[in-house]
């Protein structure tokens, strides 16, 4: 999984080094878009989920499916009462099941809409990366590859979604735990003939 | 922000389609779910088995329709726990329905389409609004393509006027394999003009065999 580190104020950059995936209990992780106090708000809830689960000490814990499960209730019991957390989440995660690794991702939105798939994306995401993973997505891919093609993507919001900063981190989660790693910049190229002299040939009496 | 109330729902897209006949019904749906221009996903199924010969497809408003269906079908555990058999398809009619108008002041933005056999073991599908307002008939189209599928099942399947005294049943005397061609029919000409309706047809047929599934192919674009 990964996001940038911005996170804005209507037009203006507010903050630049911000953590926009976490890690959720044992087996997930889980991404925001939106209203980053919401999203404050929704670990502190995952932070009550995942002690109760623990405190059971049955051997048990809460894997990728349950907590995007809860989520979506909370999501929409919230919209139902006209308070929405005003977020898009993306849930991923990996737990050993019955019929070996189960590997999960799926998201819900502030208005309780949901679902799951082998790629997900918000906000300009949908419109920008979605198209690009929908191509290049393969069953079995390893991290190296996954890296290459969601730095592609970034890469394109980067030149494209004006919300978006050079500065990203890029998240993990296997059977072992999860990695968070840190953050780091792509390299752009703002070389283009047109950029360097962008008035000339431009129609205009000033 | 929050002060306008549109953010509340969103129309997810998407269509239903039931055909009843003399010892079956099929229920049938596309599978795309979009928001606004976009595709979220091509794998998404909007069909809900309720009881054994009872299967509800709703189009709308997704995060209403999960919540609607499993509140419908957690009502269905406790009839089966309390009356010790599952609920037939025209009792599970009227519980849509209550269900559907008791939110008729915040409502369920999930039009319905249900499908199954009644007690007599003869096809049954049932029609609703977003409210609960609902009718037994012999077909039905819901969501975004029934506006383009209603018409040729019209057509197609020749019901009776409403008019007629004594009434006469809607069900049809087609086959089963004739209904799920002309289903397939119907979704095809529907993804052509319809951006919301596509990717893939899940096709469920409720017999006294017992329940199948079928998916077909259709259109991506």
């Amino acid at each position: 999984m990964a996001s940038d580190t911005g996170a804005s104020y209507g037009s203006t950059l507010r903050y630049k080094s911000v953590e926009r995936i976490k890690a959720v209990g044992k087996h997930s992780l889980i991404g925001a878009s939106g209203e980053f106090s919401d999203f404050q708000e929704i670990l502190r809830y995952l932070d009550e989920l995942t002690l109760s689960d623990h405190m059971w000490d049955d051997g048990n814990s809460l894997g990728p499916k349950e907590i995007h499960s809860y989520l979506t209730r909370v999501m929409y019991n919230r919209r139902n009462k006209f308070d929405p957390l005003w977020n898009s989440l993306v849930l991923g995660g990996v737990k050993k099941g019955p019929k070996g690794e189960e590997k999960y991702l799926g998201m819900v939105n502030m208005i309780g809409t949901h679902f799951e798939e082998n790629h997900i994306a918000t906000g300009f995401g949908n419109h920008l990366a979605i198209p690009i993973l929908r191509a290049e997505w393969h069953e079995d891919m390893t991290f190296e590859e996954a890296v290459k093609l969601v730095e592609k993507c970034l890469l394109v919001l980067l030149y494209r979604d004006r919300s978006s900063i050079n500065k990203f981190q890029i998240a993990k989660i296997t059977t072992e735990g999860a990695t968070i790693y840190p953050p780091y910049s792509l390299k752009t190229y703002w070389g283009f003939a047109h950029f360097e002299n962008p008035a000339q040939g431009a129609v205009g009496s000033w | 922000m929050s002060r306008r109330g549109d953010w509340v729902y969103e129309n997810n897209g998407g269509t239903c389609v039931a055909i009843a006949g003399a010892d079956y019904c099929v229920i049938a749906a596309d599978t795309r779910l979009s928001v606004g221009y976009s595709i979220l996903t091509r794998d998404h199924s909007k069909i809900c088995e309720l009881a054994d010969k009872c299967v509800l497809a709703s189009s709308g408003f997704q995060g209403d329709i999960k919540a609607l269906h499993k509140n419908l079908a957690a009502r269905e555990l406790l009839y089966q726990h309390q009356h010790n058999k599952r609920m037939s398809c025209p009792a599970m009619a009227q519980l849509l329905s209550n269900t559907l108008y008791y939110k008729r002041f915040f409502p369920y933005y999930a039009f319905n389409v249900l499908g199954g056999l009644d007690s007599e073991g003869k096809g049954c599908v049932f029609t609703y609004d977003a409210v609960g307002s609902y009718e037994r008939t012999g077909y039905s189209a819901q969501g975004t393509g029934s506006t383009l599928i209603m018409p040729v099942l019209d057509n197609q399947l020749k019901s009776p006027s409403p008019l007629l005294l004594p009434a006469r049943d809607a069900v049809t005397p087609l086959s089963e394999t004739e209904a799920i061609d002309l289903v397939k029919d119907v979704f095809a000409s529907a993804t052509e003009r319809d951006i919301y309706t596509g990717d893939k047809l899940e096709i469920v047929v409720v017999n006294k065999a017992g329940t199948r599934r079928e998916y077909i192919d259709l259109r991506k674009d």
